[in-house]
């Protein structure tokens, strides 16, 4: 956490100091803004970074001497597959397709992304133990939908 | 559908017998291993797994790779003599601008951080999965969305983009560039640009989040710290591209006037823009196969990475430098700040030199096996060098006025982009192949494909410095017999013809593993990071077992118990075998 929060804020100090001083050199508004927008974003997740390190105790990420067994309990929740990244990839091609073919792709596009949005969401929402989840969550599993119980 | 990953058991320490002890397929072990999901083509539509999204993007980028391949091919048949007809200017101008965008924006840099980051880095790190697989899958489907519709320009009226890969804006503008292919161009951009930006915040947070219990950054083994540097470079630098271009897409159709003086926008605002993400995008590119070399090197060399932080450090010099130089493309424009920026453009060559000396420092004194993987990274180290050197030179303003848009130029970011992505893109494409398809490459075919390719590199690129030197500009379709050019051109256009010819053993190669598979084992290469540690092909999730980390290479002690003493800087001894806890 300390090591993540001193090299993002780092390379944002850095871009800070090197945009300063081609404000004063070059006297150029572009290269300026982009830089100090570069300094903000090392700086602020860096500096956020830097304040957990300091509130909260060691990860066993973070820890030289942690065993595998410091990890136990679940990760996360994966998704195992999911047809909405697609669904939404098609979407946002026939979106930007519309700028160039004419607005009578929109509607193709719209309800694409509009689909995606809402199944993606919904998909999410069910949780796991769907397709057979073998662990522990941190949220209470919810009833499976699609009616298969725990496979394994 | 959602499955709750559990963390991997804790090995226990067994009695190590030899590099081969890892084949009993520590990431087979139980029912992780085994993935309910549709089957079929509607698996790949639906699949969020990383490795299976990874094998997607370098499939996708090779084909493109081959397809712009092709284009320079037809590019140089033209140059090979003065006045060819092969074919016209206008298609010319198409080639080599789509070469040039097929090679940079979808071919180097997804293979790396999309292809082969998207399969390693979770693998590395110990993580079963990229941190949002969804919003990976969604980066898969925007690059391939992107692709085909850069590539649908050569079906429309008018031809595909044809103004060079960096679109520069007077004659990227709706009268000089009338057409769809060039809105095409644009739009393709923003959204693989937007699919390089979702895949910079997933590795991010991969490395970030999901690294295993003791695998402390400075334990993370270089091609992964080297993708997380690259993120960051990519966060930095897509969204500025992606902004340009939409005010590019208004200015050719919406009546602003941004890039145009008329309205009294300014033009060379593009330059400045485009290079701001234009320059970072070339350590985009490089950065990833700095990390293949570095990972590949110590393997073969049987020895620990030389200088571990000082990689570290180098590369993030790099990246923080190679943000404050953009203008060392448009010294010739006449309003950039020259000292400013060519003392950056100098720094660079600081600790790019520092990773020099630790390759050479790890081979140092190695065991050195010349297996294909290490012939392409060293193959690389004398592309690199050459490239880099003339860039330093490039980074002199008297010379750069001299060399400006001439064949010099070409022949440097040449040599460049093909020591990185092609020489050591290959090299990791060799070294982890085994991994990805649990079967071998032939060590002989390599070997022929890597010395077509080396020698046909330096027989297509050392000309073109001299002819570059003897005035003949880039993006040219023709010139007169008398410019004295043409003896030049035909070497390097046999040079290119060797390169290609190269790749046909690379094809065949890949027929034969797949007829003839030769199963790889878990370890080949008796490797030194995690990934080595899973069977081959990972299963579902990747691990089921870990060993302990104790070290930058926890594959490579756990097989060799005798050497756990021995430790590079930032690890921390290895408890004796007996104290390791055993169970949870």
């Amino acid at each position: 956490m300390r090591v993540n929060g001193l090299f993002l804020a780092g390379i944002g100090v850095f871009f800070g100091i090197i945009g300063v001083v081609y404000w004063f050199t070059a006297y150029e508004d572009g290269g300026f803004a982009m830089l100090i927008g570069s300094a903000l974003l090392g700086i602020l997740p860096g500096s956020y970074y830097l304040w957990w390190s300091t509130h909260m105790k060691d990860q066993p990420d973070d820890d030289p001497d942690a065993e595998m067994s410091q990890g136990a309990g679940a990760i996360d929740a994966f998704p195992s597959s999911s047809i909405w990244p697609f669904i939404l990839g098609m979407g946002a091609l026939f979106t930007v397709l519309t700028f160039i073919f004419g607005l009578w792709l929109a509607p193709i596009g719209g309800i694409l992304i509009l689909s995606a949005a809402i199944g993606g969401t919904v998909e999410s929402r069910r949780g796991p133990g769907v397709d057979g989840a073998t662990g522990t969550h941190p949220v209470e599993p919810v009833a499976a939908v699609d009616g298969t119980a725990e496979s394994h | 559908m959602t499955t709750t990953i559990e963390p991997p058991d804790v090995l226990e320490p067994e009695q190590p017998d030899g590099p081969d002890h890892a084949s009993g397929a520590h990431g087979n072990g139980d029912d992780h291993g085994h993935h309910e999901g549709p089957s079929g083509i509607l698996n790949w539509l639906t699949s969020t797994d990383h490795k299976v999204i990874g094998k997607s993007y370098m499939i996708t980028s090779l084909v493109l790779f081959f397809i712009a391949g092709i284009m320079a091919l037809v590019i140089r048949a033209q140059l090979a003599s003065p006045t060819s007809s092969l074919v016209s200017f206008q298609t010319y101008n198409e080639l080599f601008t789509m070469h040039g965008s097929l090679m940079l924006y979808l071919f180097a840099g997804p293979f790396a951080f999309g292809g082969l980051a998207n399969y390693i880095v979770p693998l590395q790190v110990g993580a079963p999965d990229m941190a949002y697989p969804r919003l990976n899958a969604l980066s898969y489907w925007l690059y391939l969305g992107g692709s085909l519709t850069m590539m649908s320009g050569f079906l429309v009226a008018g031809g595909a983009a044809s103004f060079g890969w960096v679109a520069y804006a007077p004659l990227s503008n709706a009268t000089n560039s009338p057409g769809a292919g060039a809105d095409l161009w644009l739009m393709s951009l923003a959204l693989t640009g937007f699919s390089a930006i979702f895949t910079g915040v997933n590795l991010c947070a991969t490395i970030f989040y999901l690294r295993a219990p003791g695998m402390t950054m400075f334990r993370v083994p270089i091609f992964s710290w080297n993708m997380l540097v690259t993120a960051i470079l990519i966060l930095i630098a897509f969204p500025v591209l992606f902004g340009a271009v939409v005010m590019l897409f208004c200015d050719r159709h919406f009546g602003t006037h941004i890039f145009t003086v008329q309205g009294g926008g300014v033009p060379v605002l593009w330059q400045n823009l485009f290079w701001f993400f234009g320059h970072p995008e070339v350590y985009i590119l490089a950065l990833p196969y700095f990390g293949m070399v570095t990972d590949i090197i110590p393997v073969f060399s049987r020895k620990p990475l030389f200088g571990y932080k000082g990689m570290v450090f180098a590369t993030m010099t790099i990246a923080a430098l190679s943000t404050g130089v953009w203008a060392h493309h448009m010294f010739t424009t006449g309003v950039v700040l020259l000292p400013f920026f060519s003392l950056l453009s100098y720094l660079i060559a600081v600790p790019t030199g520092i990773k020099f000396f630790n390759w050479i420092g790890t081979m140092w004194g190695g065991q050195i096996s010349f297996q294909t993987p290490m012939l392409f990274s060293v193959g690389f180290l004398f592309a690199f060098l050459m490239g880099g050197v003339t860039g330093v030179l490039l980074a002199s303003p008297p010379v750069d006025f001299m060399t400006h848009d001439t064949y010099f130029v070409v022949a440097h970011f040449h040599q460049v982009l093909i020591g990185t992505a092609v020489f050591a893109g290959f090299a990791g494409f060799y070294f982890w192949y085994p991994k990805m398809f649990g079967r071998m490459l032939r060590d002989s075919l390599g070997k022929l494909h890597f010395w077509g390719l080396f020698i046909g590199f330096w027989v297509t690129f050392m000309p073109q410095y001299l002819v570059g030197l003897k005035g003949m500009p880039r993006r040219v379709a023709a010139y007169l017999p008398s410019n004295g050019w043409t003896g030049l051109n035909v070497i390097s256009t046999v040079g290119a013809f060797i390169i290609g010819a190269s790749f046909l053993f690379f094809l065949a190669n890949l027929w034969i593993s797949w007829r003839k598979p030769i199963p790889a084992g878990d370890n080949p290469w008796d490797g030194h990071a995690l990934e080595w540690f899973t069977s081959s092909p990972p299963p579902h999730h990747n691990y089921s077992q870990l060993p302990p980390i104790r070290s930058e290479r926890p594959t490579w002690d756990y097989n060799h118990p005798e050497h756990r003493k021995v430790h590079s800087p930032g690890s921390h001894p290895l408890p004796d075998k007996e104290t390791v806890e055993v169970g949870s």
